[in-house]
């Protein structure tokens, strides 16, 4: 009894906004309503706090893509809408499915499609790396500075992230560009005579991936790298383990859920990106997304761009299943 | 540890944080710069801001984009507070796998498929119904709050988790009913993660290219479609002022966030070590 006295005051400040809200969602005569409503219907509220947003997501997230694998298996006709429906009558009572393997087909042939996907793993792949090589070091600092510095580094990491990202993507265009910051560096300190082309090409993309991406594999990394017991390293160095050693044989293994949790955190939004490669990469960087991007906006074709996508999903499936296992894992420790 | 140790750590902080933040400080010092090549110096000048605050294209997307962005924090924290507390107490029930495999599913999503994949389901709706008719606010919206909602339930999920359910389950022993306990007990305690999925579904939102220009509609082109349309063409200083205002406003809001989260925080230990204390 006494442990409630003591925290009262600030207590009561606390609840008498709330307790406002709730005076006043009473007061409202719809909440009345709805609430004797429900419970005539034998709901709870609890069903009904998991039914709003479970209804939310099923018809706005996977209704989307049974109506994506539809119109990828449909035909494409100029019209509005720019494809032709999968169900018709045919004749009476006849329901007929016409199922057009044509898009993916075109996909599977067509040698473009091909090259982007390739490209779009091996440009994802890189970067991921990239990142990993940056991120690991700085997640390490961090983790092991003193905890009044650890709040303000993380907090530095993740300011950027909140600044507009393509804002931040647009930056770099000026950084490389041939008369950009780079160049006019090197120039002024006579390293070069000629700029160095590194705007729209695959450095300038893998530059701007890494750059937009670093948080969310710093992220995942120091989590883990912070809660690892430090009493196993000072156990090696007390057996004589010299510390690279220590760090490839104690921390890296320890650390492996956040590098595979971060390295898909980078590698799946990267293989999708459509932004770094349309403003930083030449006309000639094919990467899937982009792929979409043209067959949908330039050329109208709705149902190659659902094959597309379907396709990107499938390539997907793999890291996504890495990622849930490694948070698992990470849950589990 | 040995003294290498910390010269490596402090270089890989340097050279981390310089790769962080030099692109954004070249943002800011390039938007003063007078010449219109704008990585040529030609001395100090506020013009392209003035030239900025003279673009009504790019005022009416801003304000269009912050509209879309205030609703869509709201309607994202609704949802997303319901989804995370389904998850974090409502322990098994049908449909859970799936439930949480939704909620996280759209973090990881390519922009390109959400987009593409809501944008069809907009247009096989209005075939089907007539609503929503046309694309535009009401669409980039609802496809918005559909992204950012993931956001707010990890993080609504992951603070009541970490949370005790002893003060909520002490209430329902005292005989308070669940709707009270939720506003009373549960709200003001998960208070300032709301704050903060608010936040980030705001920025999201705002920040968004990919999804808004499949969903949006003619007449309706949000803040990031005109930049990206301008900056297409190469670098434009006005953009760079753009870049140093939102860059500016950005700062200010997670600092003033960051010491009102430090701050609650804090005098809710106080409070935890006095009541503890009191009790012995």
């Amino acid at each position: 009894m006494t442990a409630l006295k003591a925290q009262a005051p600030h207590g009561q400040r606390h609840s008498a906004g709330a307790q406002l809200i709730l005076r006043f969602l009473q007061q409202f005569p719809p909440y009345r309503w709805t609430q004797a409503r429900l419970l005539r219907w034998g709901v709870r509220g609890r069903t009904a706090v998991v039914a709003v947003p479970y209804f939310w997501l099923l018809l706005f997230f996977l209704v989307p893509f049974v109506i994506v694998l539809k119109i990828a298996f449909s035909e494409t006709q100029i019209a509005s809408p720019p494809y032709q429906p999968l169900l018709q009558w045919a004749g009476e009572n006849m329901l007929q499915i016409k199922l057009n393997l044509g898009n993916f087909m075109f996909l599977v042939q067509d040698n473009l499609y091909w090259q982007a996907y390739l490209n779009s793993i091996k440009v994802a792949a890189i970067s991921t790396l990239l990142c990993l090589l940056l991120g690991y070091p700085l997640a390490y600092a961090i983790a092991r500075a003193s905890s009044t510095w650890r709040n303000i580094l993380l907090m530095m990491v993740i300011l950027p992230f909140w600044t507009s990202f393509l804002l931040r993507v647009y930056a770099w265009i000026g950084i490389l560009k041939n008369n950009g910051l780079i160049n006019n560096f090197l120039m002024w300190l006579g390293v070069i005579d000629q700029p160095i082309v590194m705007l729209q090409t695959d450095f300038a993309i893998y530059v701007g991936i890494v750059y937009s991406y670093l948080p969310f594999m710093i992220l995942p990394l120091y989590a883990n790298l912070e809660k690892m017991d430090l009493t196993l390293l000072e156990a090696a160095a007390d057996l004589g383990c010299r510390p690279l050693r220590t760090f490839l044989t104690v921390t890296l293994p320890l650390s492996m859920p956040g590098i595979v949790a971060g390295s898909m955190l980078v590698f799946i939004p990267a293989v999708g990106e459509f932004v770094i490669p349309a403003l930083l990469g030449g006309p000639d960087s094919l990467m899937i997304g982009r792929v979409l991007w043209t067959e949908f906006f330039n050329n109208r074709d709705w149902p190659v761009a659902s094959a597309v996508a379907i396709a990107l999903l499938l390539l997907l499936v793999i890291p996504i299943v890495l990622l849930q296992r490694a948070q698992a894992k990470g849950a589990h420790r | 540890m040995s003294k290498r140790f910390p010269t490596f750590r402090v270089s890989a902080l340097v050279f981390g944080f310089a790769f962080l933040y030099i692109p954004i400080l070249s943002l800011i010092v390039y938007s003063f710069n007078k010449s219109r090549l704008v990585t040529v110096w030609g001395g100090f000048s506020t013009e392209w801001y003035g030239k900025l605050f003279e673009n009504t294209q790019i005022l009416n997307a801003a304000w269009l984009s912050l509209k879309i962005a205030a609703i869509n924090a709201t309607g994202a924290v609704i949802l997303g507070t319901l989804a995370g507390l389904a998850l974090a107490r409502f322990g098994r029930f049908r449909g859970r796998t799936l439930f949480s495999g939704m909620t996280t599913a759209p973090l990881v999503m390519p922009e390109v498929i959400t987009g593409l994949s809501l944008l069809l389901l907009f247009v096989a709706m209005e075939q089907l119904f007539g609503w929503p008719s046309g694309r535009g606010v009401t669409t980039i919206t609802i496809a918005h709050m559909t992204l950012t909602m993931a956001y707010v339930t990890v993080i609504v999920q992951s603070r009541l988790s970490t949370l005790d359910d002893s003060l909520e389950e002490a209430a329902m022993d005292l005989g308070a009913r669940p709707a009270k306990i939720f506003f009373l007990i549960t709200l003001p305690i998960i208070a300032p993660a709301l704050i903060s999925g608010w936040l980030l579904a705001f920025t999201i939102s705002l920040d968004d290219l990919v999804i808004a220009s499949f969903v949006s509609g003619p007449g309706s082109s949000t803040l990031p479609m005109v930049i990206f349309s301008k900056v297409r063409l190469g670098v434009s200083p006005d953009i760079n002022a753009l870049a140093t205002i939102m860059v500016l406003l950005v700062t200010i809001g997670v600092v003033i966030a960051g010491i009102l989260i430090a701050r609650q925080e804090k005098r809710r230990q106080r409070d935890m070590q006095l009541a503890a204390a009191a009790g012995k």
